[in-house]
Formats: C-alpha cells, structure tokens, sequence
C-alpha cells in the first residue's frame, strides 16, 4: 500500500477535513490505489526538464491604478453564516 | 407551440429577429419542455420563470456566479449561497441580451465524468435515461440536446465540456486556455480550468464563444484574441491536414463502436479533401492521466481551502474555531471532492512534493513539448473524445480509477493548455460518439472551420432517437402557428 492510515490522518490534519473512521479506512485504501497509478510518473528522469505552472507564455500586463468602489458591506456578509457588526463571528480560536 | 428539440440558437435568433415570436414566448417555450422532460433528466437545478433579456434564452452550468441567483457548484457546502456578483461570462451573455434560463447540474466542484458525483443527484443522458450524460457538464450538454436549452456554458479542467458534449451528441468547445475569463467561476484547478460552449452546431459554438471570449481586466490569465472569432462556412477541407496520433490504433480502452465511427469519420474527412496522417503522442496516453491526477487535485486542495465556514455558505456549530473548520469541510464535502483534497495536499506535503507535484509539473512540460512536435506539419490533432459511449448510471461509481480513464483522450491537451472541439461523429449501439479537434493555442478558428465542414458531411442528427417523434426540422409546428 503506497499510503499509511497514519499518513492518512495526518494528511486529513493538513486539509482541515475532521473525517470519519469510515472515511478513513476507505480513503487509505482508495488513494493508495489512485498513487500507484499516478507514480508511473517517477519512471521519468526529468532532472533537466523545467516544471510547468502556466500553460501560456504570458508577460505582465500592467493596469492604471484607478481606485474603484469595493463592494458594500451588506453584500460581503449578505452570504455569511454569523455576522456581528462589521465582523465575521466564528467559534473562539486556540485551545 | 414551438418545438426546441431541433432550435438550434441561430434559428431561435432569426425567429426573434423576423418577429415570429418575442423573448417572451420563446423562454415560456423552453420551460414548457423542461416542466416536460427534466423531471427525468434532471438537467437543471434551478431555472428562471422570467427572460431577463431581448435575446434568447441560455443555460449555465452551476459553476458560473449568477447575481442573485443561488450557485452551488452541485456541492452542499454552497447549499444557498447566492453570489452578489456575475461571474464575467455571465455578465457578457447578458450583454449581449441572452436571457438565463437556468443553472445547470454538475459534479461537484466539476469534479467527475458522470455527474454522478453532484450532491444533488445525477443527470440522465436524454439518448438513454438509464445511462449518465458524462460530465462534469451533464447537466448542460443533456439540456441542449433534449432541446431544453439552445445552447449552454460549461467549465473544462480535463474534459468536462468535451466528453459530455461526446455523450450527448453536441458540439462542444474547450477554448485555449487564457481565452475565457474564469473570474466568477467556482475554481477547481486553476491552471487547467477553461468556461466554454456547448451547442448543437459547430456554428453556435463559435457563435457563443465570440460573445464570451476575450481578455479581462478581473482574470490576470487572460489573453486578447489574436484574430477575431469566424462564424465557419464552406464544406471542403482541401489543404487541411488532420493528424490521427498513431498510439490511439493501439489504446485497449477504445471500444470497437467507438473506433468504427471515429474511422467512419476519418473517411468522410478525406472525401473532403483532407489529407490524413500520423503523429505521435506516446507520453501523453501513458503519462497524462497521472500528471492530471496531480496537478488539478493539487491546485483543488488548494483552491478548496477556502470553503471554511467563515464568510459563506455550510457552517457546522462547533466549540472552537477548529473544529467548526475541520466538521464544516467534512460535512459540507462530498466523496470526491475529498478524494482530490486528500491527494492534493499529500502531492504538495513535505517530503512528497518533489516526487509527486514537482515531478508532475515536469512531465507537463514534456506534454507540451510533444502536442507542439505532433502539430508541426498538421492543422489538427485528431482522436476520438471519449474512449467509450455513455456507461450505465452506476457503473464506475464505485471506482475513481475507472471514472479517471473516462478522460484518457481529453486530459493531454488540456494539461498543454490547447483548444480543442468535440462534435458528434456517429452512433454505436444507438449512443452518440464525439470526435475531438484539437488545434494549436489560438486556433480556434481552424477548429471551427474544419468542424464545420465534418458536420455538414456527417449529417448527425442532434436529437435523440427516443426523442424525435414529435419533432420537426423546421422548429416549427407543421401550421406555423407560433404560439
């Protein structure tokens, strides 16, 4: 198996996903399957290759600095799940 | 009473233009056929009772900001969210007076082949509602060709207006990257990510894309069109070379039907005038799923960050701040979207970022390299779209690995960022199959122009068998009675 469910769980630490055992277990199981497929890559010696981020050759175009408008208050938090005031509310931080 | 199974957009423009019928009556036409047929096919996840311009109507795939109009991108962690703006395509079909008809279904975050993967439900392929309509764009591509839209827009990464367009029996388009604004779209792998059309002709495919393409001041990635968009006329294709990859004759994973119409197609091509050759694409088939398989769910672990219950859409109440993150992502995701998280982040975590990302961004180079050698000498690079017909609701959904392989043939262009266009080539076992055109960066109109001359000579017809009995070419009712 190319992932361990101890890799799992930390990777799941990583992308903030609090999931369930079930998830767990099927999830070691699925990626590694989906890993060994997409290793196939690690047959490449690709030391001289450089890596592509970007599939056009764009150069920086740059724009006037014209201030604009942003949007109203009321439409940043029309969609927000708790608002207080000028603010997001969340659960308290830290431990 | 209109018939809109066989309305392509440009004869539903003319009928507006010679006043046979008003906006109106022709939105009110297309929610008669939705309250029709959707109940089955589950093309739409909501639609609008009222045009909201001259024109006529379109469909956009639930990725596409909406103002005031609820966009989920078929995930449950944007159950209710309501944008406050238009995605720039948005803006830019109602510019040009086209009227929204609806928000079509998708994979969640377009992640998938079959929009098995929507949270809310699969659409069904209007050919066979036993079947999936491909995706992620299913919901659009079974919207046009069940006559519930003229026409409609997609969102591609590695094949999500292409192969669903092949399932379907539409024209679809996934433009030269940078050629379509993507700002206002749900983002799912930025790199890769392109809005596009999907049609029942070549026609309005070039039509559509006119309207939405171009650069944006709002999305830094977008380019000017080096020459403006050609509506294709003409049915020869003297002096054009298309070039087949030779690695396609030798892929197990092409099903006979599929080769069979795909050859057929070739014919008529030479009988066109076109000359047929060979090229070679031998990384590509074997190393562009894997290179896709890191690179979008990469940039997807990134790009999904955001959706952590603070600003917008699903909240889970919880004690700390943590944990309201952590549950509100694991309730709010669905399967496959946190597959592609879970892969993604572990592609770019320490100590795997070389050997996965790194590596993948490398052979990504080489498949940019290789499409550009393949072109040299050929004004297309021609394949099959996808490498089967519309599979049974069900059939791959238990296997990310066999979903993956549906899009074998899509994925390599994407991942070298070039156009590429499917149109329908035939039928096997009675089930639409897409031919793809794939042009070097900026050729769409080369793409156009020869899809457009292998349309007239294929002479597909667009509507689904199981549909046609009371349909008519001319669009119209036999009295011309136009409502």
């Amino acid at each position: 198996m190319a992932i361990s469910r101890d890799e799992v769980l930390h990777v799941a630490r990583l992308a903030r996903l609090a999931l369930t055992d079930d998830e767990v277990e099927r999830l070691t199981e699925e990626l590694g399957a989906i890993l060994d497929a997409v290793g196939v890559v690690a047959e490449l010696d690709l030391a001289d290759v450089p890596p592509t981020s970007h599939p056009l050759d764009l150069v920086n175009v740059w724009d006037e600095d014209d201030p604009r408008t942003s949007l109203p208050l009321d439409d940043v938090f029309a969609n927000a799940p708790d608002r207080e005031g000028d603010l997001f509310r969340v659960p308290p931080v830290g431990e | 009473m209109i018939d809109t199974l066989r309305l392509t957009a440009e004869a539903a423009i003319e009928l507006l233009e010679r006043g046979e019928m008003s906006a109106p009556e022709l939105h009110a036409a297309y929610l008669d056929a939705i309250a029709e047929r959707d109940g089955e096919l589950h093309c739409y996840l909501r639609t609008s009772e009222e045009p909201s311009g001259e024109g006529i109507p379109i469909a956009l795939k639930d990725v596409i900001s909406t103002k005031g109009i609820e966009t989920t991108a078929g995930s449950r962690i944007l159950e209710g969210y309501t944008p406050v703006f238009d995605a720039t395509v948005a803006a830019r079909v109602k510019g040009a007076g086209l009227s929204l008809l609806g928000k079509t279904n998708t994979d969640e975050f377009a992640m998938g082949s079959s929009t098995e993967n929507s949270a809310w439900g699969p659409s069904r392929n209007p050919w066979d509602p036993t079947r999936v309509p491909g995706g992620s764009g299913g919901g659009t591509a079974a919207a046009v060709s069940a006559g519930l839209a003229p026409w409609g827009l997609g969102s591609d990464t590695g094949g999500s207006i292409k192969q669903p367009s092949a399932l379907c029996g539409n024209a679809g388009l996934r433009p030269t990257y940078g050629t379509v604004s993507r700002y206002g779209v749900v983002a799912f792998a930025s790199s890769l990510d392109q809005i596009g059309p999907v049609a029942k002709t070549v026609r309005d495919v070039a039509l559509l894309y006119s309207i939405v393409a171009g650069r944006d001041p709002l999305d830094s990635t977008t380019a000017d069109l080096p020459e403006v968009v050609v509506l294709p006329e003409g049915d020869s294709l003297a002096g054009v070379r298309l070039a087949v990859p030779r690695q396609v004759g030798e892929l197990d994973a092409i099903e006979p039907g599929v080769r069979a119409s795909f050859e057929a197609a070739l014919g008529q091509a030479r009988e066109l005038g076109a000359e047929v050759g060979e090229c070679e694409l031998p990384l590509s088939y074997r190393y562009g799923m894997p290179c896709y398989y890191l690179v979008a769910p990469a940039e997807a672990s990134s790009n999904l960050a955001r959706y952590d219950g603070v600003r917008y859409g699903l909240r889970t109440t919880a004690e700390s701040y943590d944990e309201m993150v952590e549950r509100t992502r694991d309730d709010g995701f669905g399967p496959e979207p946190k597959r592609r998280i879970m892969l993604g982040t572990y592609a770019l975590s320490s100590g795997y970022y070389d050997a996965y990302y790194g590596q993948a961004q490398r052979v990504r180079t080489l498949l940019i390299r290789e499409h550009r050698e393949a072109l040299e000498g050929f004004d297309a690079i021609v394949t099959p779209t996808s490498p089967t017909v519309a599979f049974p609701i069900g059939d791959k959904a238990a296997d990310p690995l066999a979903m993956y392989a549906c899009d074998l043939l899509t994925i390599p262009s994407c991942l070298a960022g070039l156009p590429g266009l499917s149109i329908p080539c035939g039928l096997s076992d009675g089930l639409p199959v897409g031919l793809q055109l794939i042009g070097p960066q900026f050729g769409e109109n080369g793409l156009f122009r020869i899809g457009h001359a292998l349309e007239q000579a294929i002479g597909f017809d667009t509507v689904p068998e199981r549909l046609r009995v009371a349909s008519n070419p001319t669009g119209l009712t036999p009295s011309g009675d136009a409502r």
